[in-house]
């Protein structure tokens, strides 16, 4: 089993998904001869040529609305958006388009794309190279949205999008492309679309969250545990949607007092799905009112380093909010 | 761009373009049927039977001209709303329509979920729309790009109103298909009105000219005359199939119709304004040209008025007796896994 990079994970998903299947092809700005801005597709032109790795238009509506037509004809194509902020130019493509094909067809037709798309700050991208907009799409019946924080999971859930036969946004984290290493199996394996993951066990709390954040949530329950006793039951929910609920309700029965975290903003994010859900069906399991630490209400993170800091979440942040949670 | 003469000679032009009589006898029976279904689906809504009618009287002509030019066994078609001609054309049934125009359970465009005039099915290669405007130009980009990269011998054909001309998916579909050559036909029924908004309030130039910012051809035709709208998609297929690209065809028409069952058109145009226009009709033009080949004649015409008439009653009293779907099943086709409905997800 080789270690390797987030970035590197993603890129093997594609490769293996072309090599086995000759209707995989990726399209996007960049992707081509450049290999993409943060180098996701490089090498992939030079070994399946510029029409399987199409360097398109700069024109997101096109990119994710031409894909869409090429999987209705039975295609399965892998459309990059450069950044997710660049990706709403392309929102009426996804929820009036993708999401409805099936439906509206009365199941006649299908549309299996993959739209690919970093989200996240800490890069210094300030407003429009930093967004999580995943809070737009969640809610949208008809997609399937998965957010990996780990390079097998990276792997893994990318195979099992290309092969979904519904449309599915693959939101990459892009602080996590060269941060994040991990092992990552040669073989072909999928990680299954609508199963969370429990990362970690424990008793005093229940973290939920995905994507980068995460991280912060492992080093914190790690050091919490060594320094304070306190240990936390940690849930990636790896798909956005549709939602694991039964791992969602299972995880906050563990311990009672629940935490949600994420780096998209908190009002109207997948947190307050997941707070609902566990509302509606674990009231009377909960020793704490639920707890959200996310990014601020504000449109977006600014790029002076004082700001994007105080925007992000980091150890401390989370630590902090895990500890006052513990002793609720 | 050039600008197609409108027919004035009474010579045979069809044979010069390829088309058998039979073929042009059975264009116009297209044309004539496209028309009656039209008004009777408008009297089905007047009359409370049916929700809503966007009615496409006035573009028959244009619209089964063109399905006559493609190959209605292996092109992919993307019709707009009001293309009720055209997908009669590549083989819908009036049963289907009114199937749909009842919102039935057996409705093969979306059993009974969208409202009229959204058109799909899988079986005749016409490609589910929305009603958003013009998301279906890169559609048939993306089929064209398969149909290119999978070395298939098909075409796309894709249809919309001039006001739609202005929506971005039209603009980025077209750069797209120019750029890689792509084998799609875009057409656009310029019936001079976006519901209330004249053309000379949606353009400042020709739709067709558009096209030269894309780097393919873009002609326009009269829209009215059914076979210079045959002889310039037919070129077009030719030039896609040739691997030669796109190409962009304006067709001039007037939308007879208020926009929908819902519109009062005379708030924004004047009777007299489209009682000039009816003098144009494409479908009449059709049958006079037919006349004046010695092909048709009034008797025959009548008789096929009744004929078409008593099949569109049939298809009419067949869907108003159909099941409606089951209000359980406004659940299923959200995913492809969701046979027990969409709570399986929940």
């Amino acid at each position: 089993m080789a270690v390797m990079e987030y970035i590197d994970a993603i890129r093997l998903a594609m490769k293996e998904e072309m090599q086995r299947d000759e209707s995989v092809f990726v399209l996007g700005e960049d992707v081509g001869v450049k290999g993409g801005v943060f180098t996701t597709t490089k090498g992939l032109m030079e070994q399946f040529g510029e029409m399987r790795v199409m360097d398109t238009p700069l024109s997101e509506s096109a990119i994710a609305g031409v894909a869409i037509g090429a999987a209705m004809y039975g295609m399965k194509p892998i459309a990059e958006m450069q950044y997710s902020d660049f990706m709403l130019p392309a929102t009426n493509q996804i929820i009036s388009e993708a999401a409805k094909i099936r439906y509206r067809s009365n199941n006649d037709w299908s549309c299996p794309v993959v739209i690919r798309a970093p989200i996240g700050g800490g890069i210094f991208g300030g407003l429009y190279h930093s967004q999580c907009p995943e809070s737009i799409f969640v809610g949208t019946p008809g997609l399937k949205i998965v957010a990996p924080f780990s390079a097998y999971d990276a792997k893994g859930l990318l195979k099992a999008a290309v092969r979904d036969p519904d449309p599915v946004l693959f939101f990459e984290n892009k602080k996590c492309y060269k941060l994040i290493k991990g092992e990552v199996p040669d073989d072909d394996y999928v990680v299954p679309i609508g199963k969370a993951n429990l990362l970690r066990e424990g008793a005093d709390i229940t973290v939920i969250g995905y994507s980068q954040p995460l991280h912060f949530v492992m080093q914190a329950a790690e050091e919490l545990e060594k320094e304070e006793g306190i240990t936390a039951h940690v849930l990636d929910l790896r798909t956005l949607q549709p939602l694991d609920q039964q791992a969602i309700m299972d995880a906050a029965r563990q311990t009672g007092k629940v935490l949600i975290v994420h780096e998209d903003n908190k009002t109207g994010g997948v947190g307050a799905e997941v707070a609902a859900i566990i509302a509606e069906h674990c009231l009377y399991d909960l020793d704490a009112p639920i707890m959200r630490l996310c990014g601020p209400d504000v449109p977006a993170m600014p790029i002076s380093p004082p700001m994007e800091k105080f925007f992000m979440l980091n150890k401390d942040k989370v630590k902090e909010s895990m500890r006052q949670l513990a002793l609720y | 761009m050039k600008e197609q003469e409108t027919m004035t000679s009474k010579t045979n032009r069809h044979e010069q373009l390829g088309l058998t009589d039979g073929q042009v006898l059975d264009m116009y029976k297209y044309m004539v049927l496209a028309r009656k279904f039209d008004e009777r689906n408008l009297l089905l809504q007047r009359a409370g039977k049916i929700n809503f009618h966007v009615s496409g009287i006035g573009q028959e002509a244009c619209q089964v001209a063109a399905a006559f030019a493609l190959d209605r066994e292996k092109d992919y078609f993307l019709p707009y709303y009001r293309d009720y001609g055209f997908v009669m054309a590549v083989g819908m049934t009036p049963r289907e329509l009114m199937l749909s125009a009842f919102a039935k359970a057996e409705d093969p465009n979306s059993g009974g979920r969208q409202m009229p005039g959204h058109f799909g099915s899988k079986r005749l290669r016409i490609v589910t729309g929305s009603s958003p405007v013009t998301t279906q130009v890169p559609h048939a980009v993306g089929i064209a790009l398969a149909a290119k990269m999978q070395k298939k011998d098909f075409v796309t054909f894709v249809t919309f109103g001039e006001g739609s001309s202005n929506q971005g998916d039209f603009h980025e579909g077209c750069n797209f298909a120019g750029v890689h050559k792509l084998p799609v036909i875009l057409m656009c029924e310029n019936n001079q009105y976006a519901i209330s908004v004249p053309i000379h309030k949606q353009l400042s130039g020709k739709v067709s000219d558009r096209a030269l910012g894309y780097g393919f051809p873009g002609i326009r035709v009269d829209g009215n005359d059914a076979l210079a709208v045959y002889a310039a998609v037919k070129e077009a297929r030719e030039r896609a199939i040739r691997g030669e690209g796109p190409t962009l065809i304006e067709s001039m028409m007037y939308r007879l119709s208020p926009h929908s069952t819902s519109d009062n058109d005379l708030a924004y145009r004047t009777k007299e304004e489209v009682e000039e226009n009816w003098k144009k009709d494409g479908v009449v033009r059709f049958k006079n040209y037919l006349i004046d080949c010695g092909l048709w004649d009034e008797a025959r015409d009548q008789d096929l008025i009744a004929q078409l008439n008593l099949e569109i009653k049939e298809a009419t009293e067949s869907a108003d007796n159909a099941p409606f779907p089951k209000p359980e099943d406004t659940l299923l086709h959200v995913y492809a896994s969701d046979e027990g409905g969409a709570q399986a997800w929940r």
